[in-house]
């Protein structure tokens, strides 16, 4: 099998024959069978089978998302690592720790560029992964569960996200944590409990750090490695990627595929490039923040959470917090786990928002969500007063059961509404309202990162950042 | 083989490897019911002696004058003199999501630079979104010496006269 003719020196035979120790297989195949032979035989290659069908090559099925949070996953753990080796998780040190890794470290403040941002970019990448799967039908039959588990995924992004945040101590890591988990205080009756223990104490403090420290470095990026190797076995599992059609149009019914090798690893490659030459760009330009050290007595003016939150902080604004921190999210969550098991439209799977009729119904929920959203805001915080005018009742009466009840019969007026004049099924309202749901999510989100001043008060984003940076 | 195998389904041999199947599956659940114990046990928090959380001595009754509020940043609060002479010792952390409140001795209230809460000396809610009342710390007047017991949080929904302490 080796070709003997050309290792007539032993030192080539000797080497050669480690080589073959370690590769069974020439380094560049030289026919489909061997390409198909290398992905099988290598163990990174192999969660990839070995060939793909041709159409789910296209750039405009996944965007490459999912392979970009894998590549953000493994910048994360590199710089991660290097970060541990200054990073001392005490109120004493921490800090130090961080100024001097900034100042005294070759490329420390690149590290930690790269740490921060890749962690911000990660979340931004995960949520997208998880709206292109949802708007191509990837989560129907027999792709529930790895939605489900894309959907953990994307929780315990956040929870790296989050435990990172604190790890700085500095003042905004003090107070967006201190606001973060003063969400979990208003779960009724084991809120506090929670909360207590989350935090080691009844505030933050140095168990918090430690607590925090110990999630971030071992058990949430274990979780996660663990569960993106099941996600990605799930896919292979499920039958591979979903393949796109164009809506009306019924699919082939013979698949044309290709190899993995040169095809999708060349993809992925171009992919991994581009991201990794974007963040590094990026993390030069621009560095992660760092305030003064953490101070428990002074609190900044306004004090928000981190910015994923910042949707879930505008909403706290306007409801009783029950509503705002625990039944809205709730309820949007228990609605994303249970939508493969009630949503079983098969004929759309791989189609962009399901049909021409989905894509106008959808391009509509946006618009009307990108309207009516600030608009609501603005209603609220100059009109709206529903404790002033409902003094008799107890504020999560009228500030929260009330508004809420109203919110959700403004949904179901919409949906009875969009599905009347489109003639539409109850797959494609849904759709429609998911996208109304998620413009007001991300409304909320941009007026509570640019348009919330100091006491949390409306304004312009300039106005915001001047008072900001004179404070 | 078809025989012998009806034969353990219905002799007696089957309930004592039922009787052990049923052992075995309980002790795994009993394990792991241990095991989950022991790990909520272990991340329980852990306060030190002598930290926040500890008794604090604020001074002797009269250093403090009537309609005056004097903050204590070790412990965390705030002692709030009424008019008639009594104690209340009002913990800092905004009811709210937990900043810390600082006393505004122009405005004559506390006002919470995070959101907009705003309290007056008896730690009442003057505006929201702070949904109950400043929560308090007890207050022990031994020998004309205030001390306050900063590991023992007290929540209200509002100011009661109960809660104030004379000396
Ligand atoms: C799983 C995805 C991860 C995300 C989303 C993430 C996110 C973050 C964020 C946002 C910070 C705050 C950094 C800053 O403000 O500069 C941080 C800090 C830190 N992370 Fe991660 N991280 C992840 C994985 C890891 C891993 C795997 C390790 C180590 C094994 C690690 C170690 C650290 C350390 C030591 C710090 C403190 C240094 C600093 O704050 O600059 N991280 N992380
Ligand atoms: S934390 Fe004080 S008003 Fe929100």
């Amino acid at each position: 099998m080796a070709d003997s003719n050309t290792a007539s020196q032993p030192s080539t035979r000797f080497v050669s024959r480690v080589w073959r120790s370690i590769f069974r297989r020439p380094l560049v195949p030289r026919s489909d069978r061997e390409r198909k032979l290398m992905v099988l035989d290598s163990l990174i290659l192999h969660i990839h089978p070995s060939t793909v069908p041709e159409k789910t090559l296209q750039l405009s099925l996944t965007w490459g998302l999912g392979g970009m949070a894998a590549i953000l996953m493994t910048i994360l753990l590199v710089t991660g690592v290097m970060l541990m080796f200054a990073y001392t998780p005490s109120p004493a040190q921490a800090y130090n720790d961080i100024l001097n890794l900034q100042t005294n470290v070759w490329f420390g403040q690149l590290v930690r560029n790269l740490h921060h941002w890749s962690g911000n970019a990660m979340l931004v990448v995960a949520f997208l992964h998880m709206l292109r799967v949802f708007f191509t039908g990837g989560f129907r039959e027999p792709r529930q569960f790895n939605w489900i588990v894309g959907i953990t995924l994307l929780l315990l992004t956040v929870g790296a996200n989050f435990t990172g945040y604190l790890l700085p101590w500095d003042q905004l890591a003090y107070w967006a944590v201190t606001v973060g988990t003063g969400l979990v205080e208003y779960i009724p009756l084991v809120g506090k409990w929670i909360q207590t223990v989350i935090l080691g104490g009844p505030e933050v403090g140095a168990a918090t750090l430690l607590n925090f420290y110990g999630l971030h470095i071992a058990l949430i990026p274990i979780a996660m490695l663990s569960l993106m190797s099941y996600h990605f076995w799930r896919i292979r599992k499920d039958g591979g990627v979903v393949i796109p059609r164009v809506p009306d149009e019924p699919g082939e019914q013979k698949v044309s595929r290709v190899t993995t090798i040169p095809h999708l690893v060349l993809r992925e490659l171009v992919v991994a490039l581009v991201l990794i030459a974007a963040i590094l760009l990026f993390s030069m330009a621009v560095n992660a923040p760092l305030e003064e050290l953490a101070n428990p007595d002074v609190s900044p003016n306004p004090a928000k959470a981190p910015w994923y939150f910042l949707g879930i902080q505008e909403l706290l604004l306007h409801f009783h917090p029950l509503v705002a921190a625990l039944v809205i999210p709730t309820l949007t969550l228990g609605a994303l786990i249970l939508l493969p098991y009630f949503d079983a439209d098969l004929d759309s799977v791989g189609v962009w928002f399901r049909s021409y009729k989905g894509r106008r119904m959808a391009l509509e929920a946006a618009m009307i969500g990108l309207v009516g959203t600030p608009l609501l805001v603005l209603a609220d915080e100059f009109v709206i007063d529903f404790v002033g005018w409902l003094p008799s009742l107890p504020t999560l009466v009228s500030n929260g059961l009330v508004p809420l009840a109203m919110v959700l019969l403004l949904l179901i007026g919409f949906y009875d509404w969009m599905k009347k004049r489109f003639a539409a099924t109850n797959c494609e309202t849904v759709q429609a309202t998911f996208v109304l749901l998620l413009t007001a999510f991300i409304v909320l989100t941009i007026v509570g990162i640019w348009f919330r001043g100091p006491g949390m008060a409306l304004m312009w984003p300039w106005d915001v950042s001047s008072a900001v940076v004179g404070h | 083989m078809a025989d012998e195998q009806k034969q353990t389904k219905l002799g007696s041999n089957p309930t004592r490897r039922d009787f052990l199947k049923l052992i075995w599956t309980g002790l795994g659940v009993l394990a792991l019911a241990e095991a989950g114990g022991m790990a909520v046990a272990f991340s329980l928090p852990r306060i030190a002696e002598g930290e926040f959380g500890g008794v604090v001595t604020a001074g002797p009754v009269d250093d403090f004058p009537r309609n005056s509020v004097t903050p204590f940043n070790q412990g965390r609060f705030y002692l709030s003199r009424l008019e008639d002479g009594g104690f209340l010792a009002l913990y800092r952390k905004c009811t709210h999501l937990g900043c810390a409140v600082p006393w505004e001795p122009t405005e004559g209230r506390f006002m919470c630079p995070c959101h907009a809460s705003a309290f007056d000396a008896k730690g009442n809610v003057l505006n929201p979104p702070a949904p109950r009342a400043m929560d308090l710390f007890p207050v022990l007047i031994e020998d004309g010496i205030v001390k306050v017991d900063t590991g023992t949080v007290i929540q209200r929904d509002k100011f009661d006269p109960s809660q104030v302490v004379y000396p």
